[in-house]
């Protein structure tokens, strides 16, 4: 702990130990209840309790898009959709899943859950601006729906010029949705950040911040750096089909490929904006079900800022068969190969927290070492795909298509599941069904790898994506890999069957059913509705599973901030002044 | 290995190929070791240190740098191993033999052109001769499309305000299949073209008749075979069948109702607009997506292809 001497006089702060309630007759779920108290909340667990809701619908939809593509696969040609619906289909599929599920997944949905409770705190340090990030997210979504019934969009996710300012259909309503969603991107960054700098606990230290954090931490200054990027991109997009303006149409003198520069400058380290709150989930888990300090705390924190930092200058590697230099090319590969070892220690320093641990192979464990499985592979088609010359081989086939679902959802929606599985007790104080949910999981892997590594052979012998119709010798390859799509449905039908039950009939959780040294489990579960009855005080870090529990409840004795809490009840109060800079 | 090959990629029929897979096969194998490593790992850790009782002890340990820097050194090593592999691979397939014979392409939603040195234009076909370095200069006429032949590993995007090349020496007589690998619209997975490799006699055999094959053909015979060779029935279906563009079953003599509300007659003018001015006249319930076919089709061609659609009543 750094003390400050030559400023000022050294604080004695008297801290006494707060046991959780393990039973709580009060928390943020019963107090202020009624559809109005929801939707005027400012708190931070309700609103992540509303992304939560809203990025499960997206999840349905886009999972639902998802089944019918496969389904359509099975054969070449028609089977039931004509090809300007599949063009359509991918294309919501595509943006519908990165937009509105996978980037405000972590971030917006458990990251605004779990912040504050990780970092003592009361709330978010804007708590209004939070909940006006919810709507702006939600107006977004309105607007992409509204694409969908009036026209359509067939352009895919990523809008390409030319073809995108030619197309009918209504590219207009959809890329503004998009463009509206990334303010809610950019405030929940901008929150985030003040959050972390200002409203730690005391003692709560850069050195003791959980890793989660840290993670959030690098991805809120991707989001607040990069989105407005996105944002110009699709401004000059609008003035270009709106105005006539010619930025990126060559027949008004602009040049697509501008397009595509200003698209991966924001859509590349949206990527890390997907995947590195993940990272911070998964250290949590695999401390936490391991009961042992995770290995390499620095490297871990550190190797999230680096992904964040390089990120930024690796775009051009979308775009290596695009016409760019081959002196661009090459530099852009350099750098992606360098992205490359963040994430590969990372790898490595969570298998070491293994080493010599305490496992528990509970369902949140199953799904982080899904991820570490899924991701590495996920970790080593990019490495592929870097590669130059051999990219020029890949480039925009399958093996990319089954590349990038290996990281965002062998990766990201792994950890998110992990992260969903681990913090539901906290969230409702209730347990789903460990039997069912190991079940769930283990359908989830078997069809997701059933599903794309068929995909990986399929790119590699040529099939190129975006693909209504392919020759013949790839159906053999389409049809398991539609069966896989199958069985992953399955999974997650019955993962919403058990979630829904522990919701309504579930088992009481208590504060603390992993046993963990975290800061979000030192509070009675559902959290009251200020978080924690007292302040905080922080004198371990968040994975010191060498040290006694008691040392982790530790709060100011004294009463504070109007909070009339049971200052003198029977609870054992701490001998040791602890000291505090 | 071989087998594996075989499964995993298509035949090796450029002199890159063999360069390009190499490397693959070593970036597959070196992450597959340490694949199964990790997942050695793991699985080991799982059973070995599971949970044994509530109160299990772990020990202290933060980190060990003499690991951390093995682990961040060896990758590093590796990926800069593949970083120069792949960069040198690169550098041979972009830059093409001075002497690499010369032939344009041009993309067009949804076909493939081939503009050879004696003027002589093929749709969806490239012929090449074996044996030679063979260069294409590739523009798009509309949106962005990517020319992609896998049997060569090469590829590149095809762009309308600039020339892009691609160079290859095709090994032996045979065909490939060409891709456009660049979402380009509705028809985006039927642009799709074939390769013909002849041997260097054969193709200088063919280069001198192709144009002029077509001479003694009757016209409804000839215009068969040009909506076929131009890549046409892409969109078109001589069945009754909708495709991206009206059927031409029942088109010659019928009533269009135009996009505007105006309606036309079919006749041979309209027919011959539609094929150099396509977007002119657009049928009601159909986007103008045609490219233009001035300047690929002569007058006795789109004679035949009229003299065709006049059969399929």
């Amino acid at each position: 702990m750094a003390t400050n001497e030559a400023t000022t006089s050294i604080k004695k702060l008297q801290v006494r130990r707060f046991k959780p309630d393990e039973n709580p007759e009060k928390h943020y779920l019963n107090e202020e209840t009624g559809i109005w108290a929801w939707m005027t909340t400012v708190d931070h667990k309700k609103i992540g309790l509303m992304y939560l809701a809203s990025i499960t619908v997206f999840f349905f939809i886009g999972g639902m898009l998802a089944l019918l593509l496969r389904t359509e696969l099975l054969s070449p040609a028609r089977s039931f959709m004509d090809a300007d619906v599949y063009n359509q289909v991918f294309t919501l599929h595509g943006a519908i899943m990165i937009f509105f599920f996978l980037i405000p997944s972590v971030p917006a949905a458990l990251g605004n859950f779990v912040l504050p409770l990780q970092l003592g705190a009361k709330d978010v340090a804007f708590p209004r601006l939070n909940l006006a990030s919810y709507y702006i997210y939600v107006i977004g979504a309105l607007f992409t729906i509204f694409a969908i019934f009036t026209g359509g969009v067939d352009t895919g996710w990523t809008f390409y010029t030319p073809y995108s300012a030619t197309t009918s259909g209504n590219v207009m309503a959809m890329t503004f949705g998009v463009f509206v969603l990334g303010f809610s991107s950019i405030l929940t960054g901008l929150n985030f950040i003040v959050t972390i700098h200002k409203l730690r606990a005391p003692g709560l230290t850069w050195n003791k911040l959980p890793l989660n954090l840290w993670g959030l931490y690098a991805t809120s200054l991707i989001q607040v750096l990069a989105t407005p990027v996105l944002a110009i991109t699709l401004l000059l997009l609008t003035m270009e089909r709106l105005l006539g303006i010619g930025i990126f149409d060559p027949n008004l003198g602009g040049d697509p490929v501008l397009y595509q520069h200003f698209f991966w400058f924001y859509s590349h380290p949206a990527v890390y904006i997907m995947i590195v709150p993940g990272f911070g989930i998964i250290s949590e888990v695999i401390s936490t079900f391991s009961r042992k300090v995770i290995f390499g705390y620095w490297a871990i924190a550190l190797s999230s800022l680096a992904i964040a930092f390089i990120g930024f200058l690796v775009w051009g590697h979308h775009m290596f068969t695009a016409g760019q230099s081959s002196l661009a090319n090459m530099v852009f590969s350099f750098l992606t190969f360098l992205v490359g070892i963040p994430t590969g220690i990372k790898i490595f320093n969570w298998l070491a927290t293994m080493y010599k641990g305490s496992i528990d192979l509970k369902t949140p464990m199953l799904y982080a070492l899904v991820f570490l499985f899924l991701f590495t592979i996920g970790g080593f088609t990019g490495i592929m795909l870097g590669a130059l010359s051999v990219d020029i081989h890949l480039h925009d086939t399958y093996y990319v298509v089954a590349h990038f679902h290996y990281v965002m959802m062998g990766g990201m929606v792994m950890a998110f599941l992990a992260g969903l599985h681990y913090w539901w007790p906290k969230m409702f104080g209730k347990m789903y069904n460990e039997f069912w949910a190991r079940i769930s999981c283990g359908l989830i892997f078997v069809g997701f790898n059933m599903t794309f590594l068929p995909q990986f052979v399929m790119g590699a012998q040529g099939m190129p994506r975006r693909y209504f119709n392919y020759i013949d010798q790839f159906q053999p390859f389409h049809q398991f890999s539609t069966m896989g799509a199958y069985v992953m449905g399955i999974g997650f039908f019955i993962m919403a069957g058990y979630l829904f039950h522990s919701l309504r009939k579930g088992e009481r959780s208590g504060s603390n059913p992993w046993g963990s040294r975290a800061l979000e489990w030192q509070t009675s579960s559902p959290v009251p509705l200020h978080n924690f009855e007292h302040t905080p005080v922080i004198i371990n870090g968040p994975y010191d599973y060498h040290k006694p529990m008691s040392e982790f409840q530790l709060g100011i004795a004294t009463s504070h901030n109007g909070h009339d809490h049971h200052a003198g009840d029977n609870t054992d109060i701490s001998k040791t002044e602890k000291e505090q800079a | 290995m071989n087998r594996f090959s075989e499964f995993m990629l298509p035949p090796q029929k450029s002199t890159i190929a063999e360069g390009t897979d190499a490397l693959f096969h070593f970036i597959n194998i070196t992450s597959v070791i340490l694949l199964i490593g990790i997942t050695i790992a793991i699985v080991y850790f799982s059973w070995k240190y599971r949970r044994r009782s509530d109160n299990d002890v772990t020990p202290v340990i933060t980190h060990n740098s003499a690991l951390e820097i093995t682990w961040s050194v060896i990758p590093l090593i590796l990926v800069m191993i593949v970083f120069g592999w792949g960069l040198n691979g690169y550098v041979n397939l972009s830059t093409a033999p001075d002497d690499a014979y010369e032939i344009r392409v041009v993309g067009k939603s949804w076909l493939w052109e081939f503009h050879y040195e004696t003027g002589f234009v093929s749709v969806n076909e490239l012929h090449v001769p074996a044996d030679r370095p063979v260069k294409l200069v590739m523009s798009s006429d509309d949106v962005i499309h990517s020319f992609y032949i896998p049997d060569f590993r090469i590829k590149n995007d095809v762009l309308p305000n600039r020339y892009s090349t691609v160079w290859f020496e095709a090994m032996e007589p045979g065909e490939s299949v060409i891709f456009c690998t660049e979402y380009c619209g509705m028809a985006h997975s039927n642009m799709m073209a074939t390769t013909f490799v002849h041997t260097q006699e054969d193709f200088e055999t063919w280069l001198i008749t192709a144009g002029s094959a077509d001479d003694n053909m009757d016209p409804v015979e000839l215009g068969e075979q040009l909506v076929t060779r131009n890549a046409c029935t892409t969109c078109h279906s001589s069945d009754g069948t909708v495709l991206q563009g009206p059927s031409y079953q029942g088109l010659f003599g019928s009533e269009r109702v135009l996009e505007s509300g105006e309606t036309v007659i079919a006749d041979e003018n309209y027919i011959r607009e539609s094929i150099l001015e396509p977007n002119a006249k657009i049928v009601e319930g159909y986007q103008p997506v045609m490219p233009s076919y001035a300047g690929s089709l002569n007058d006795r061609q789109i004679d035949a292809i009229i003299e065709y659609i006049k059969t399929l009543e």
